[in-house]
């Protein structure tokens, strides 16, 4: 039977820890609002690079470049991204069992993997999956150099036929509660996507998007270099502006799970102080009640003998 | 008639910089310089390190760009740049010191090496930002691109 005093350091223990998962909490939630304002301030880069890339591409007798050569998938490079620390309820585990699902489909072909994220990389080692690659540290603050340096890999990857195709899994910021896992291909990059990407915007942009159509029929450019060449530098520029969005949808997604994990932590932590208390109480009086008849009886034997 | 005004956006891949209804652009071309006035040609270019401006009215603002690509459409340009920032926004201090770090990596390294290349860039760029805040305005950025 637990004494008073046993219940006393339990609780306290249990506010300390309260203390930390809501504290938890607020920096996921600043942090969060960080990584939402890098999406919202990414886009409209992605959005230009995209039109100048496909009126390049429409200019280009032949749209040529190695990072657009399809070729059969028998060398995979699957990109996981993962966070750096824990505590953020299921969205490592989701990713990684998205990406151990996936690697079963591929079982036979030759898949090799780049991990972003501390938990990614454990998991790979742990399960000794072959790794091309790790970056560490990114989710705290993405930044574009961050995207470069992945890109810059993947490209020399694929340009140097190491692989035939790459994939992202990741989760996608949907809501704050709300985390969907995705499963994309990267390379090899599909002309197509530049045109149809721009549609899933809102509404608003079908209107612009009409009106650089028209533009790209009328006008015809003066170029200070071959459009070809111009082509050969938008593209890996647009992937990276890919992977970037890929990084911060992840870092956003991260800081929202991690919120919502803290938050529901805090809150069962409140729950079991609660019960602690109610316990201990009902555990303070028996005692109490326990002393009082001890004093009575002592009191009706002193007055009896 | 030909129209009086320019549409400028200046985008890079980690913020929005800027939008602006202005009268005359210059900025760093891969090839050189080059300035756009209402009425230019549609064009496409590479852009290269160096100042970009605007007038708008009878102000004169100044950023330094790093790389990139801008397309000039009818009253319209945009500038996708890898790097551009503000000639107020510019910390001139550490500008300085990218200079000289990039300058003692050039006299150690050899000319084939990759870090000779790698250091060559960090100095356009430092040069890029200082030249900017000069003309900019910005106290202290002066006296050390005069001398380039």
């Amino acid at each position: 039977m637990p004494t008073l005093l046993d219940y006393r350091r339990r609780i306290r223990s249990v506010k300390n820890t309260q203390q930390i998962t809501r504290a938890m909490k607020f920096v996921a939630a600043a942090k969060l609002r960080r990584a939402q304002e890098g999406v919202f301030h990414a886009r409209p880069y992605a959005k230009e690079i995209r039109r100048v890339l496909q009126s390049a591409m429409q200019r280009v007798s032949e749209p040529q470049h190695s990072l657009l050569e399809r070729r059969p998938e028998q060398r995979i490079l699957l990109l996981v991204l993962t966070s750096d620390k824990g505590l953020a309820g299921a969205f490592n585990t989701n990713v990684l069992r998205r990406a151990a699902e996936y690697l079963r489909q591929l079982q036979g072909k030759d898949v090799q993997s780049i991990a972003v994220g501390r938990k990614g990389v454990e998991a790979f080692r742990r399960r000794k999956w072959k790794l091309a690659g790790e970056y560490l540290n990114v989710s705290t603050h993405v930044e574009f150099r961050h995207a470069e340096e992945i890109s810059k890999r993947i490209a020399e990857m694929y340009s140097k036929h190491e692989v035939d195709a790459v994939y992202a899994v990741y989760n996608e910021f949907k809501s704050v509660m709300v985390q969907q896992l995705r499963l994309v291909k990267l390379l090899p990059l599909d002309p197509e996507s530049f045109a149809h990407a721009g549609a899933e915007k809102k509404a608003g942009d079908s209107e612009t998007k009409k009106e650089s159509a028209e533009l790209l029929e009328t006008v015809d450019y003066i170029y200070e270099e071959p459009p070809e060449e111009i082509f050969a530098h938008l593209v890996p520029r647009y992937l990276e502006t890919e992977i970037f969005r890929i990084l911060l949808e992840s870092a956003a997604a991260e800081h929202a799970a991690r919120m919502t994990a803290m938050d529901a932590a805090t809150t069962n932590a409140g729950e079991l102080i609660t019960e602690l208390t109610l316990d201990m109480n009902r555990i303070r009086q028996a005692s109490i009640t326990k002393e009082i008849i001890e004093i009575v009886s002592g009191a009706a034997f002193a007055a009896s003998s | 008639m030909l129209p009086q005004d320019i549409e400028l956006d200046i985008v890079t891949p980690e913020r929005f910089v800027l939008h602006e209804t202005v009268q005359s652009v210059e900025l760093p071309g891969k090839e050189g310089d080059m300035g756009i006035l209402p009425g230019h040609a549609p064009l496409l270019s590479e852009l290269g390190v160096g100042t970009l401006s605007y007038r708008k009215g009878s102000d004169v603002e100044y950023f330094a760009v790093i790389r990139g690509f801008v397309e000039v459409l009818p009253g319209r340009v945009i500038v996708l740049a890898d790097a551009c920032e503000r000639a107020e926004e510019i910390d001139v201090a550490r500008a300085r010191a990218a200079l000289e770090r990039a300058k003692s990596e050039m006299a150690t390294k050899s000319f084939a090496d990759a870090d000779w290349d790698r250091a060559s860039l960090a100095l356009n760029r430092a040069l890029a930002r200082l030249q900017a805040a000069a003309k900019g305005g910005v106290a202290g950025a002066s006296e050390e691109s005069s001398r380039h």
